[in-house]
């Protein structure tokens, strides 16, 4: 390992010597070769190419950059080649090496060096050789991809060469992959070891690559029968990590309805109150990571992480004053507070659509947000929905050690269990039902914080989740945290594992009509209340 | 005689003068003369009296049994695709692709033949008979399903809404077959009479204001029956009433039918007159503002909900069109303060203490 890291270590010094001072015999030898690609005949021009890649001088690459783009000429003046640009009916030419200014040329002082699509692949991959001796994994990674894309020999060669000195595993494995497909096109026992390596692999390019073998027809059976055999086991297990996929992104919408439920769950099962404003608060939260954003602009990853208090109070104290202003009035008439409610959510959307805008806003997603994480080809979760689920579930857990742990979650369960008795024995339930409240729009601001990572925020952002939040509480009996995160995660998992064989309305409308018929059957949800239970 | 009583005599008044009246207005003078109404006014009230019949409807079953049915419009729109389906087919070849058999969507989504569920929709009786049954049909079923499991109170209007929602969802899908997105429109006439004639507009307000009126009547006369005392009475104390010995949960079931069928009945009437119908119909926020309806014009009344419909439909036409930004907030605060201040509704204002 040292040995081949020193090793790289001392071809790059050479390299990097060689670059600074091109040597007199070194530049008379690049321009000779240069020279020689107008004469050459293909296979010839090949060569040259390769030759000047394998010199690893320094300005190859302008060199392959203007050839690739058709902007070498002969000066037939000079007989030497030139990098020339056409403006009017004149010729701006440049010494092909030096980039000094040469005198401009006539239409016929010039001639055009052609190259077609084969040729500029080749030269794309040739190019890209050159990365991989860099010191920084990345850059060996796109090197090695970008050959792979348009394999010349002399690249597959080097490639060869250089897998012994690679000392990242993840740029072996590329390197074997990219080896083995271009073995492929071969014959003899090259294939079958090529085949072996490719056993199983599910990466796009390997089943392309397969797929074209399949398409030789003179293979023998064994050989068929290897890929055939190969390219199943890669549907299969493309299949897998599709379902793994769709359990994650199941997992992840099972999040947001947690987050979006949870403050229900607090209102409504705690309370009893129904508050259809909920998507309103929701709405609210996404606002105010929105506003944040706006008041620290370039500091996206540090408004978000104000906006989460920030989302929590701002919401806590909307809903303290629905509270106070509105529902208070209306406690033991369930319809007229839901009716109540709804008056506000009208009031609330209207008001962001008059006061901000009707338009939806974009939030930006901080850079440690963005990305995702590829676990294996064709699986890959991105960080943003994993921050949510980790997000719901540290919320969840925080609002459970509330209720447990605090006076204010005494007195909530004390309230929530027998309100005549908690307030025979001093408990203020007034003051209870307020901050009982005000916790849950705040839960609901959180929700809305999260939700903006998600989707764009807009006036009508509630209203997409109210009646999901309302079922998540319903089915998972209400008044009940745990019953709601169950029941959030299973309706989120069915939902997206449905979605494949059934579209994603149809999964909705399957999921709400099984979802109306469980009720039916068992109208307290999954975790029914019991009478005197401590069920928080 | 009492408010009520008299309150009673004025609506049938109303109704069968408006009957009357409205046509003759439409038809009679000169369209430049000052008494003269715009087709286009004939058709806006005999949309606001559809509202009524739908708020009638749902007072039915809020009002006077206690169901908070969040899912009317599905009701409604239920009926008003029954007749849409039916005036599609009366365009005949006359669609943009003219087809003699399929709807212009259907040629559009490349269908070869009607669907089984459009058979039948080219005869207006069985057109209307489906905007009647298909409603009662979808209510008979969920609420038997329901009222059996004793699922009630705001677990009953969030079912509901849940059931709307789906509808919404099903019917904004292509392949469903009722026309996706755009839903039914281009209807060109009914019963062999053009849509857009003023005729044909004032007869379609007449039959939806003695469609009203008969509505009117006959949940009256339900109500003033032992059964209307029994459904107040279960509305007011159910588990009293089961141990009474009712059978609560069939009351309960006749009450969301009738309910029902009303409801299907006002989309049917309500369609021809506005000449669209569309999966936006379905929407939860629909059936959300008929409670307001029935809530502002004062719930336990039918006059009441009609009332609360004509005049909450009326002020939206004008707030809509005037200010646009002030509708919502209107809307919002009025539900506000009828819950807070007028839990009787406007009709609470003119009984005084005086309770039905």
């Amino acid at each position: 390992m040292r040995f081949a890291a020193a090793g790289r270590v001392l071809i790059l010094c050479l390299l990097l010597g060689v670059l600074a001072s091109p040597t007199v015999a070194e530049d008379a030898a690049l321009r000779e070769r240069v020279n020689a690609l107008f004469e050459a005949d293909d296979q010839r021009r090949r060569e040259l190419l390769r030759e000047m890649a394998a010199s690893g001088d320094e300005r190859v690459p302008a060199v392959f950059a203007a050839l690739a783009r058709g902007a070498l000429y002969l000066d037939r003046r000079s007989d030497d080649v030139v990098v020339a640009e056409r403006s009017g009916a004149r010729y701006e030419v440049r010494d092909v090496l030096t980039g000094n200014e040469l005198p401009g040329a006539g239409r016929r002082d010039v001639r055009r060096l052609r190259v077609d699509n084969r040729l500029r692949e080749e030269l794309a991959s040739l190019t890209a050789l050159r990365g991989l001796v860099s010191e920084d994994v990345g850059e060996r990674r796109s090197a090695v991809r970008t050959i792979a894309a348009a394999p010349s020999t002399l690249a597959l060669e080097t490639l060869r060469g250089h897998l012994a000195r690679e000392t990242d595993a993840s740029v072996r494995d590329e390197i074997e992959l990219t080896l083995a497909i271009g073995a492929l096109s071969g014959n003899g026992s090259a294939v079958s070891d090529a085949l072996a390596t490719l056993e199983g692999r599910s990466e796009a390019r390997v089943r392309a690559a397969l797929t074209t073998f399949l398409e030789r027809n003179d293979l023998d059976s064994a050989q068929r029968e290897a890929a055939q055999a190969s390219l199943r086991k890669a549907q299969s297990r493309l299949r897998w990590l599709a379902r793994l996929e769709a359990l994650f992104f199941g997992l992840s919408l099972g999040s947001v309805l947690l987050l979006c439920a949870i403050g229900l769950s607090i209102t409504f099962g705690v309370m009893g109150v129904i508050n259809m404003a909920h998507g309103e608060l929701i709405m609210l939260g996404a606002y105010a990571s929105w506003g944040a954003q706006q008041l620290l602009p370039g500091q996206p990853g540090l408004a978000l992480l104000l906006s989460i208090p920030a989302a929590f109070l701002f919401c806590g104290f909307v809903g303290l004053l629905l509270e106070r202003g509105v529902i208070r009035h209306l406690y033991g008439r369930p319809l007229e507070t839901l009716l109540a409610t709804f008056g506000i959510s009208l009031i609330l959307q209207q008001a962001v659509r008059s006061l901000v805008s009707p338009l939806n806003r974009s939030v930006v997603t901080p850079s440690w947000l963005s990305g995702a994480w590829e676990i294996a080809p064709g699986l890959a979760l991105t960080y943003n929905r994993i921050a949510i689920l980790l997000f719901s579930l540290i919320t969840f857990a925080l609002l459970l050690a509330l209720l447990r742990f605090t006076r204010l979650g005494l007195e909530l369960r004390a309230v929530a269990q027998n309100r005549a008795m908690a307030r025979a024995l001093g408990v203020r339930s007034g003051r209870v039902d307020a901050m009982t409240f005000a916790l849950g729009s705040g839960v609901a601001g959180l929700a809305g914080v999260a939700l903006s990572q998600l989707t764009n925020v807009g006036p009508n952002l509630g209203q997409a989740y109210i009646i999901d939040s309302f079922l998540v509480v319903v089915f998972g009996g209400v008044g009940n945290l745990w019953g709601t995160l169950v029941a959030a995660f299973s309706l989120g998992v069915a939902n997206k594992l449905l979605e494949p064989a059934a579209g994603a309305v149809l999964a909705k409308i399957l999921l709400l009509v099984g979802l109306i018929l469980f009720l039916q059957r068992r109208p307290q949800g999954l975790f029914p209340r019991s009478g005197r239970q401590d069920t928080l | 005689m009492n408010v009520e009583g008299r309150l009673h005599y004025v609506t049938v008044f109303v109704l069968i003068g408006a009957a009357l009246l409205v046509p003759a207005a439409s038809l009679l003078p000169a369209p430049e003369s000052p008494l003269a109404l715009s087709s286009y006014s004939v058709s806006l009230l005999g949309k606001y009296l559809c509202y009524a019949l739908l708020a009638l409807a749902l007072d039915l079953a809020w009002g006077y049994a206690g169901l908070l049915s969040l899912g009317h419009a599905a009701f409604f729109a239920l009926g008003g695709y029954a007749i849409g389906m039916y005036l599609m087919r009366q365009i005949g070849a006359r669609g943009v692709y003219g087809d003699p058999v399929l709807p212009d969507f259907m040629v559009f989504l490349d269908w070869q033949e009607l669907p089984w569920f459009w058979w039948g929709f080219d005869s207006f009786p069985f057109a209307l008979s489906m905007a009647l049954l298909v409603p009662a049909a979808l209510a008979l079923v969920f609420g038997w399903l329901a009222f059996r499991s004793r699922v009630s109170g705001v677990y009953f209007s969030i079912m509901s809404q849940a059931l709307t929602y789906a509808l919404m969802l099903a019917f904004f899908r292509n392949e469903f077959g009722f026309g996706g997105n755009n839903g039914l429109t281009d209807f060109k006439d009914i019963l062999g009479f053009d849509l857009q004639s003023a005729g044909v507009r004032a007869t379609l307000f007449s039959v939806t204001a003695m469609c009203l009126l008969g509505a009117y009547l006959i949940s009256r006369g339900i109500l003033s029956t032992r059964f209307g005392t029994v459904v107040r009475a279960l509305r007011d104390g159910e588990e009293r009433t089961r141990f009474l010995g009712y059978s609560v949960a069939s009351y309960k079931l006749t009450v969301f039918v009738i309910s029902a069928l009303l409801a299907g009945l006002a989309g049917a009437l309500y369609v021809p007159q506005v000449g669209i119908i569309n999966p936006g119909e379905f929407q939860p926020i629909n059936s959300i503002e008929i409670a307001t309806w029935v809530a502002v014009g004062g719930r336990g009344s039918l006059l009441g909900a009609m009332l609360g419909a004509c005049v909450i439909a009326a002020a939206k036409t004008l707030l809509t069109a005037q200010f646009p930004e002030l509708w919502l907030f209107f809307l919002g605060a009025l539900f506000l303060l009828v819950t807070l201040h007028l839990p009787r509704g406007l009709l609470g204002l003119l009984r005084g203490n005086d309770r039905a």
